[in-house]
């Protein structure tokens, strides 16, 4: 497989004027590929960067260095007609799916938008037919959805037809930021299944999360960021099942499982340095104490300064650790 | 016994009539033990949780009995229920740790609601500082504002300040929600340690996520369109539920471990009814794999085992 976009050494700095000054880096030295008809999840907790990649793959954000290439040219030269191509073949789809919608129009004007931009010359009958076949992929009935308002679409609907929406293009790439996050979970899975019949169907998906087990049950490819930088990234199970890093072994530890208790995390694999020791008080029996868990706010403060002095300074390299399988080192 | 909840039934004053997302809710939860509430959007858990403590302006008791340590709660005399509040039973509401006024350090902050409650805080907040010590935070962060801390440390403020003065029941509405795994497992540990120490005897953690409460709840109660479904202690909801809802709910959760090639999960299909005009008989029929036509008529919350409730014709013993 080639791949198709390719992400290559990108950093983006903010300013950060309110408080103190100086620079944040929200991503450092990003680098990896999404082939055609692939699935990659990029996992990450909150403030690690994940959205801020997405958003850059859709241009709505650009990096401050390195760069993002679609099909071998750099997006960030594009602009009228070729921009307008792109996002032909790249579209996004975000966590709260009502947000996406003017509340006063109804649901359908979606649609009508890109009528104007992307199908000018398209007759009546010929856009009612295509509309009616992307709702038929999503799974919705054109009678319970067309005509609505917003408001009157359950979540998993108005979400559904977001994505509807992005296949009236011919889209190739999916951004896909949170999208199932908002929903019950008897309607999280239908959605993720129609995502995997989409891949089926050739859509590449940039799936972004910060739930393991659907990232897993998704992906092909998974990428683990934290703080801006990839700390593993490789074949989802090979990830999954080998987790090399520290991070990535103590975010697998705490992902509530129904059959599992939280056993106590492994000595040494907290994730964030700077965490406070609670002095006194023994923890309870039987449990790992709620003290030896990350307490990232505490750490913040620590990891700004540090993050800011970092922000120039490349993350650690990504070293081979298993068949498709890259782990950095843990940072200090 | 710590709470009991006798057939409470509470609706929202609305233009079209009244909607009832509590429908004849009896439950009770014992001394130390931790009980989860499980449900979609619109299944009226918040309701539930909200109403043993404050009926807002909307919000009418059509009828039933809360009991806390024996003694009955007033809870629709607003003005009667300010003496239990934070004393005996408090509540976290969804998006608490959104909810801190962003002006005020949290030293301030709760003062204020001491104040409020007539607590002289000298004592308190020698305790204080050692809770905050136990769930592993700093004493700094009492001269922070809400907005310099994380959301697992704010999540963590809000729910010492809930349990300060050692309420009997505390009600914990969607806490881990918004946090990541790793927060979310200090947040839900630290519940744990709070009812292990004491500080609050009994809890009611609403959640939508069942594996959340796999890992704290002692029992769960699964709702659904206002109505209990079940009731059993958590190992028996999750590896031998009787009500389908509850069932189909837990295979449509993906496992750490499981891909879309290994094992095709499916949603339920449907969308619970409306509570404005609820269907007569059970309410999950309409999406029931298993439906007869005895399910029009209302099955009642029967135990069918020795702590286990299920409210279905096909669970009930004949």
């Amino acid at each position: 497989m080639t791949s198709m976009l390719s992400i290559d050494q990108v950093t983006k700095l903010y300013r950060t004027s309110s408080l103190g000054g100086g620079l944040v880096a929200a991503l450092r030295q990003v680098s990896f590929d999404i082939s055609g008809g692939e699935v990659v999840t990029l996992i990450g907790e909150s403030g690690s960067g994940k959205t801020t990649l997405g958003r850059i793959v859709l241009r709505l954000a650009s990096a401050t260095s390195g760069q993002v290439t679609f099909d071998g040219r750099d997006i960030s030269e594009f602009s009228g007609t070729r921009l307008r191509e792109y996002y032909r073949h790249v579209q996004g789809v975000f966590q709260d799916p009502f947000s996406s919608y003017n509340p006063i129009y109804r649901a359908d004007r979606i649609f009508e938008l890109l009528r104007g931009v992307y199908f000018p010359r398209l007759r009546g009958q010929q856009w009612q037919d295509k509309i009616e076949a992307a709702l038929h992929a999503v799974a919705l009935n054109p009678g319970d959805v067309l005509g609505r308002y917003p408001h009157q679409l359950s979540g998993g609907q108005q979400q559904r037809l977001l994505i509807a929406r992005a296949l009236l293009l011919d889209v190739r790439l999916l951004v896909a930021d949170e999208i199932i996050s908002m929903l019950d979970a008897s309607t999280r899975v239908d959605i993720l299944n129609l995502l995997i019949s989409l891949k089926r169907a050739g859509l590449a998906i940039l799936f972004i999360t910060h739930d393991l087990s659907l990232g897993h049950y998704v992906s092909d490819r998974t990428v683990i960021l934290r703080r801006g930088a990839i700390v593993e990234m490789g074949d989802t199970v090979e990830v999954f099942s080998h987790p090399r890093h520290p991070y990535t072994r103590n975010l697998l530890a705490a992902v509530p499982e129904l059959h599992k208790k939280w056993s106590p995390p492994a000595a040494g694999a907290t994730a964030e340095p700077g965490r406070s020791a609670a002095n006194g008080e023994p923890p309870a029996p039987g449990r790992a104490g709620i003290t030896s868990l990350t307490h990232r706010g505490l750490a913040r403060r620590q990891a700004s300064a540090a993050g800011r002095a970092r922000a120039l300074e490349p993350p650690p390299p990504l070293l081979p650790v298993g068949p498709d399988h890259l782990a950095a080192e843990a940072e200090p | 016994m710590s709470v009991r909840v006798e057939h409470l039934s509470i609706a929202y004053r609305t233009r079209s009539g009244d909607v009832c997302p509590v429908d004849d809710v009896s439950f009770s939860v014992a001394d130390g033990e931790i009980m989860g509430v499980a449900g979609e959007s619109g299944s009226g858990k918040s309701t539930l949780g909200t109403s043993l403590i404050y009926l807002d302006a909307r919000m009418k008791h059509l009828g039933g009995l809360v009991e806390l340590d024996g003694g009955t709660l007033p809870i629709a005399d607003n003005r009667a229920m300010r003496a239990y509040r934070m004393k005996e039973i408090s509540l976290i509401p969804q998006y608490a740790m959104s909810a801190l006024n962003p002006t005020r350090k949290i030293r301030r902050l709760i003062a204020d609601l001491l104040r409020s409650h007539n607590v002289r805080d000298r004592e308190v907040m020698t305790e204080l500082k050692r809770r905050i010590a136990l769930v592993g935070l700093d004493e700094d962060v009492l001269d922070r504002y809400p907005f310099e801390l994380s959301g697992g440390m704010r999540q963590r403020v809000t729910l010492l300040l809930s349990t300060l003065l050692n309420p009997s029941l505390l009600i914990a509405d969607e806490v881990t929600s918004a946090l990541d795994v790793s927060t979310q497992r200090a947040v839900g540990e630290t519940m744990l340690e709070f009812r292990d120490r004491g500080f609050v005897k009994s809890l009611i953690v609403i959640t939508h996520d069942l594996s959340i409460l796999a890992q704290l709840a002692d029992t769960v109660l699964v709702m659904y369109a206002g109505r209990l479904a079940e009731k059993a202690v958590t190992g028996t909801i999750i590896d031998a539920p009787l009500h389908p809802y509850t069932q189909l709910l837990l295979a449509s959760l993906p496992a750490v471990g499981l891909r879309y090639d290994q094992a095709a999960l499916a949603g339920i299909p449907g969308r619970p009814p409306s509570l404005a005009n609820p269907p007569d008989g059970c309410r999950f029929r309409a999406r029931c794999p298993f439906a007869f036509d005895r399910c029009l008529t209302t099955p009642p919350f029967e135990e069918v085992a020795p702590g286990h409730f299920v409210a279905c014709w096909k669970a009930a013993p004949a």
